[in-house]
């Protein structure tokens, strides 16, 4: 067998674990991966895939401890401004349709990468990341006005607990928007390894769920009175 | 053909299942129909902040949310049309959330208000 010289650590990794059992080597040279470069496992799933759904199913418990935390303490505003004072509906409306249609748009680049075309892919991508964007800039003009109605961290209960959980929704939706302009890149300059649909449903995956999270806070939060 | 070149064929058959790629991939247009529906939905959530229906709000705006939820979860992130793995893990933790912090509510007495 010719002596083969690894160029990355991954190989270097791949080419010990093939040369501690020799017998597989030529087998699995050629056969580990399945179609479109994904690596075969023990379940016939994507460990990737398998990965980011229990990641998403922790996440869950994440949000569901902010959101129950803001129930508890939403009607603990004392003095200062509470929800029925600041909440501008209206303007969480747009947002909400906004972040809905972002949704959209991720499904129809994953299909897009599903079909193996890139520039739609790349198109798709890039219209979610600025429906996304559109989503943050308008939480930050939400958060500025609620400052200057006298609603600050600290302020009360409620407040803290209302800006600690949509800030980790829109800290989500920000590294969401940062993952989508980063995947398109990479697209774009043809440096994605591996299954590259798999890849962009990962993102999706990600960014439905942060959809699907801002679903719930918008009713519990937001449509619900106090 | 070895035992081991065999056993890599049938997996890499049942990765192709999995992933749906030849089977149930949903087309655009089924995408855009759901997201109409989403936003209907949406339209309709919103709605009930101008329009008063007294005590049937809150049930409402649950239910609409739920089936907002399982539409996105379902059809979006593919798990209608995915492998029942994928499913088992994410609703382990849903259902972990609901269940910890419902016990976590109504030990402060939440829904006792």
């Amino acid at each position: 067998m010719a002596a083969v010289r690894p160029r990355s650590w991954r190989q270097l990794a791949d080419i010990t674990i093939h040369e501690s059992a020799p017998v597989h080597v030529d087998d699995h040279s050629h056969d580990d991966h399945g179609p479109g470069g994904a690596h075969v496992t023990a379940t016939g799933l994507s460990n990737n895939k398998m990965a980011m759904w229990l990641f998403l199913g922790s996440e869950c418990l994440l949000f569901g401890g902010l959101i129950s935390t803001y129930m508890l303490y939403r009607g603990r505003h004392g003095s200062g401004p509470g929800p029925a004072q600041v909440f501008d509906i209206p303007l969480t409306s747009v947002s909400s349709f906004v972040l809905l249609m972002s949704s959209l748009t991720m499904v129809l680049a994953v299909n897009a990468a599903k079909r193996d075309d890139d520039k739609n892919t790349r198109l798709w991508l890039m219209a979610t990341a600025l429906l996304g964007a559109l989503f943050v800039g308008g939480q930050v003009y939400e958060f500025t006005a609620f400052y200057n109605e006298g609603l600050g961290f600290t302020t009360s209960l409620f407040s803290s607990s209302f800006f600690t959980l949509t800030g980790f929704h829109g800290v989500h939706v920000t590294l969401g928007v940062i993952m989508l302009i980063a995947l398109a890149a990479i697209i774009g300059r043809g440096r994605i390894s591996g299954d590259k649909a798999e890849v962009v449903e990962m993102v999706g995956l990600y960014w439905h769920f942060v959809d699907v999270v801002w679903v719930v806070i918008f009713t519990l939060v937001y449509l619900i009175p106090a | 053909m070895s035992a081991v070149t065999e056993h890599v064929d049938n997996h890499s058959h049942s990765v192709e299942d999995d992933k749906g790629d030849g089977h149930h991939v949903p087309t655009d247009g089924y995408f855009i129909k759901v997201a109409l529906v989403l936003a209907l939905l949406t339209a309709l959530e919103t709605s009930t902040y101008w329009i008063h229906i007294g005590g049937f709000a809150t049930p409402l705006l649950l239910i609409l949310m739920t089936i907002k939820f399982f539409m996105i979860v379902l059809i979006f992130m593919h798990l209608k049309f995915d492998n029942k793995l994928f499913s088992v893990l994410f609703y382990i933790g849903l259902g972990l959330a609901v269940l910890v912090y419902s016990v976590f509510l109504s030990t402060f007495q939440f829904f006792a208000r």
